[in-house]
């Protein structure tokens, strides 16, 4: 038998987006759509949150999908199965309000599909009819194309360079979908923070209620820190315990946006440096 | 107070039998030997080098020994002060410690983070006859004395535990109060099992109080205390998230539960430009220099904002340790801004004496009114008010007043906010029946029982911001309570 915290799983998605099946019987049993963890792989190491893309409470299975933008999420990646993840807490923040509301678009960008899955099969047996549209760069980063297929009612699939599905950004579909007789009841668009802005003012002029999942700088999770405010509706709010869903015609996105680069520097002479290691780690162990 | 050399070679320690109270008062106060302001700027060891055993001596014969021990009084847990400092003059350490054991836990922790002077040294009849506070006797530093001589010598015996009752407490954090709970509670032969957020234990005394002043080592020494008592600990493991409380006593036979999960929320000062790049909570600033060693450039991965002029706003131990930090971390200039004047300041006076010599730069009877930003939304001054004191307000401390028309402008790209913390809301959604107040601390009676069966709660999560020794008081309440409901019930 494992031990908790094994990574039971790891398959490598795209060049850098990675999905490792984690042991964490208590985690799978307690998380809800919409909720994350933190993780931290070394003593040194940093304390980094990451969404559940999905979960099997029967195996005590979480899932985990991530990219790698920054040294943390790079020495993850170089973990192997069977491996175990030194710190794991969770599960974090609310879950996603689930209900029938009638028709539900749910818009993922990127790496962001991975979270949305779970919200986005919670919602349909809730009863909605559920529109899902993936977008990112190019083909090679779309990601869970097949399972957002078998629950979705209807699947729109696109790429910024057209390489698959439909050459647009996913703002396009979106706004037809409002510009419909029938627009969607809820939105929900969770992707990088510049995708969720624009989504956000695609269905405003629509009154399409719109959530967005915010992943912003945090340690704690538990509303220690406020390292993760974000002003919504001008009122401060904590992502780890007052989200991560808001109202996404509500939250400053240019607000957050800054805050997120508010170690850029550090973060790009880490990740530089990370790569460096790791290329000298190959070589190494290529000449033994 | 001159902070000088210690000799220990001109040093002769009388006979206390032949020692009267005027031969007492004529003992000049033993100053705390510390480390150079200038050497420890750049360092993050702790400043408070403990005494010598022939100053800790010296010291202990300065105490009257009176009849009253206004002392006692003045001590939240009621240590027998004079007992224990008798004890060290005889040279007898190890009933010194065991004295101080009777009533406190964390001998070592609180000998260092104790506000004395508003304490047990308030009322010294020392200080009084020498007409200075500061001239009482330095019990604070004899307590740290003996509590650390215990530990040099190896001689921190774990408590008895008694035969094992097959009851369970689940005691919910691990800073001050949940350590007491978990020691005194499996005393008495309960099972107890810790539940901590965080990857250590510690709470406050790891996360928030930096190791100058604290040493890690310290706190983790009586956390090993607990664990050879049997005490099993749970890291990463958040109640209200990963279980709820509920879930503890239903469904994890869990037959009392103890909260002690502390201060969250940290507060802002709700002005504009409070969400600009380079503005932290002290809490996230400590943490990263603290449990995430951002300290240590080299080896921790964790980042911290690196500023050249700082801004701390707020007067308690928590805007000091901010400070102080930023200093450790390299900032040219830091400035702690307070808005009433030095003698209302809540912080200890050993950590604003030691700011001063470390060059934290004071601005009393000043206060934020607005940050500005430039264009990429980063902090790039701070423009503040100056104010003066009126009426007492509800606390007793003159109010501030400010001074209409009097902003100015301070350059800093960081702005660290010190003004305390909300209550930490997870158990409070998490459990809808458990009583609180209008700021979400947990209400309970006078035995630190909440409004839920088996439930019982203290520290911070209680008291709103208070101290490690208040914490401690409610920790050794609740497990009183706690110890007498398990065996009432069968």
């Amino acid at each position: 038998m494992n031990q908790p915290n094994t990574i039971v799983e790891k398959k490598q998605l795209s060049d850098d987006v990675f999905r490792f099946k984690v042991l964490s019987p208590l985690i799978a049993e307690s998380c809800r759509p919409g909720q994350f963890i933190i993780l931290q792989i070394s003593d040194n190491g940093e304390r980094i949150p990451l969404t559940i893309a999905d979960s099997n409470a029967t195996q005590g299975l979480i899932t985990l999908i991530f990219q790698t933008v920054g040294k943390t999420t790079h020495l993850l990646a170089e973990l192997s199965e069977g491996e175990t993840i030194l710190n794991l807490v969770g599960p974090l923040g609310k879950p996603t309000h689930v209900e029938k509301v009638g028709t539900v678009v749910c818009v993922g960008g990127g790496i962001g599909v991975a979270p949305l899955y779970p919200i986005a099969k919670a919602m349909k047996t809730a009863g909605n009819e559920l529109i899902v549209i993936i977008g990112a760069r190019n083909r090679q980063l779309i990601i869970l194309e097949e399972e957002m297929r078998a629950i979705a009612d209807e699947l729109i699939v696109c790429t910024d360079d057209g390489s698959y599905g439909e050459k647009a950004l996913v703002t396009a579909p979106l706004k037809r979908l409002c510009e419909n007789t029938k627009k969607p009841d809820l939105a929900i668009a969770i992707g990088p923070p510049i995708m969720m802005k624009f989504c956000a003012e695609t269905t405003r002029p629509y009154q399409v209620p719109t959530v967005v999942s915010l992943n912003t700088i945090m340690i704690d999770g538990t509303g220690m820190c406020g390292g993760c405010r974000v002003t919504v509706g001008g009122k401060t709010q904590f992502v780890c315990v007052d989200g991560p869903e808001f109202d996404g015609h509500l939250v400053d996105f240019n607000n957050m946006m800054q805050r997120l680069k508010s170690y850029k520097q550090h973060e790009h002479n880490a990740h530089e440096q990370c790569h460096l290691d790791i290329e000298i780690k190959k070589q190494a162990v290529a000449k033994t | 107070m001159p902070e000088q050399e210690y000799n220990p070679t001109s040093v002769t320690i009388p006979d206390p039998k032949q020692l009267k109270p005027k031969d007492r008062l004529a003992i000049p106060p033993q100053p705390m030997p510390s480390q150079d302001p200038l050497v420890r700027r750049k360092n993050m060891s702790e400043v408070a080098l403990g005494y010598s055993p022939e100053q800790a001596r010296l010291e202990a014969l300065r105490c009257l020994q009176c009849k009253t021990a206004p002392c006692v009084t003045g001590c939240p847990v009621q240590i027998d002060i004079p007992g224990f400092i008798a004890a060290i003059a005889n040279e007898d350490y190890k009933k010194a410690i065991g004295i101080i054991k009777t009533n406190s836990l964390l001998p070592a922790v609180c000998g260092r983070v104790c506000p004395q002077e508003t304490q047990c040294q308030a009322p010294c009849t020392v200080g009084k006859s020498l007409k200075d506070v500061d001239k009482a006797v330095s019990i604070g530093r004899l307590e740290r004395f003996v509590a650390d001589w215990e530990r040099n010598n190896g001689l921190s015996a774990a408590p008895e535990v008694k035969k094992e009752t097959g009851k369970k407490v689940a005691v919910l954090g691990s800073g001050p109060a949940s350590i007491t709970v978990a020691a005194d509670v499996r005393r008495e032969g309960h099972a107890v099992t810790i539940f901590e957020a965080f990857h250590k234990t510690g709470g406050v005394m790891v996360y928030g109080i930096p190791e100058f002043r604290l040493p890690k080592k310290i706190v983790q020494a009586e956390i090993d205390g607990l664990k050879s008592m049997g005490v099993e600990i749970k890291t990463n493991f958040v109640i209200g998230r990963t279980r709820t409380l509920s879930d503890l006593l239903t469904k994890d036979g869990y037959d009392a539960v103890f909260i002690g999960t502390g201060a969250g929320l940290p507060k802002f000062m709700n002005i504009e430009g409070e969400d600009l790049v380079g503005v932290f909570s002290a809490n996230e600033y400590l943490t990263r220099s603290n449990l995430m060693r951002a300290y240590d450039f080299e080896q921790a991965h964790t980042p911290i904002y690196p500023s050249v002029k700082v801004a701390v706003l707020g007067g308690g131990n928590v805007a000091m340790d901010a400070a102080r930090t930023a200093v450790r971390l390299g900032a040219k200039e830091v400035y702690l801004i307070y808005r009433r004047t030095e003698v209302e300041m809540p912080a200890r006076v050993e950590e604003v004496h030691h700011a001063k010599e470390e060059g934290v730069i004071f601005h009393f009877l000043e206060n934020a009114k607005r940050i500005l930003g430039n264009e990429e939304g980063r902090v790039k001054g701070i423009e503040c008010l100056r104010y003066e004191l009126g009426e007492p307000d509800e606390s007793g401390r003159r109010r501030p007043v400010v001074i209409k028309g009097s902003e100015f402008t301070i350059d800093v790209d960081t702005v660290i906010v010190a003004i305390g913390n909300d209550s930490n809301p997870l158990i409070k959604q998490t459990t809808p029946q458990l009583e609180t107040n209008k700021w979400g601390n947990i209400v309970v009676d006078e035995n630190c029982k909440t409004s839920l069966e088996g439930v019982y709660a203290g520290g911070d999560i209680v008291l709103g911001a208070a101290t490690v020794i208040l914490a401690m008081g409610q920790g050794r309440t609740a497990a009183h309570a706690i110890n007498q409901y398990l065996s009432s019930k069968k």
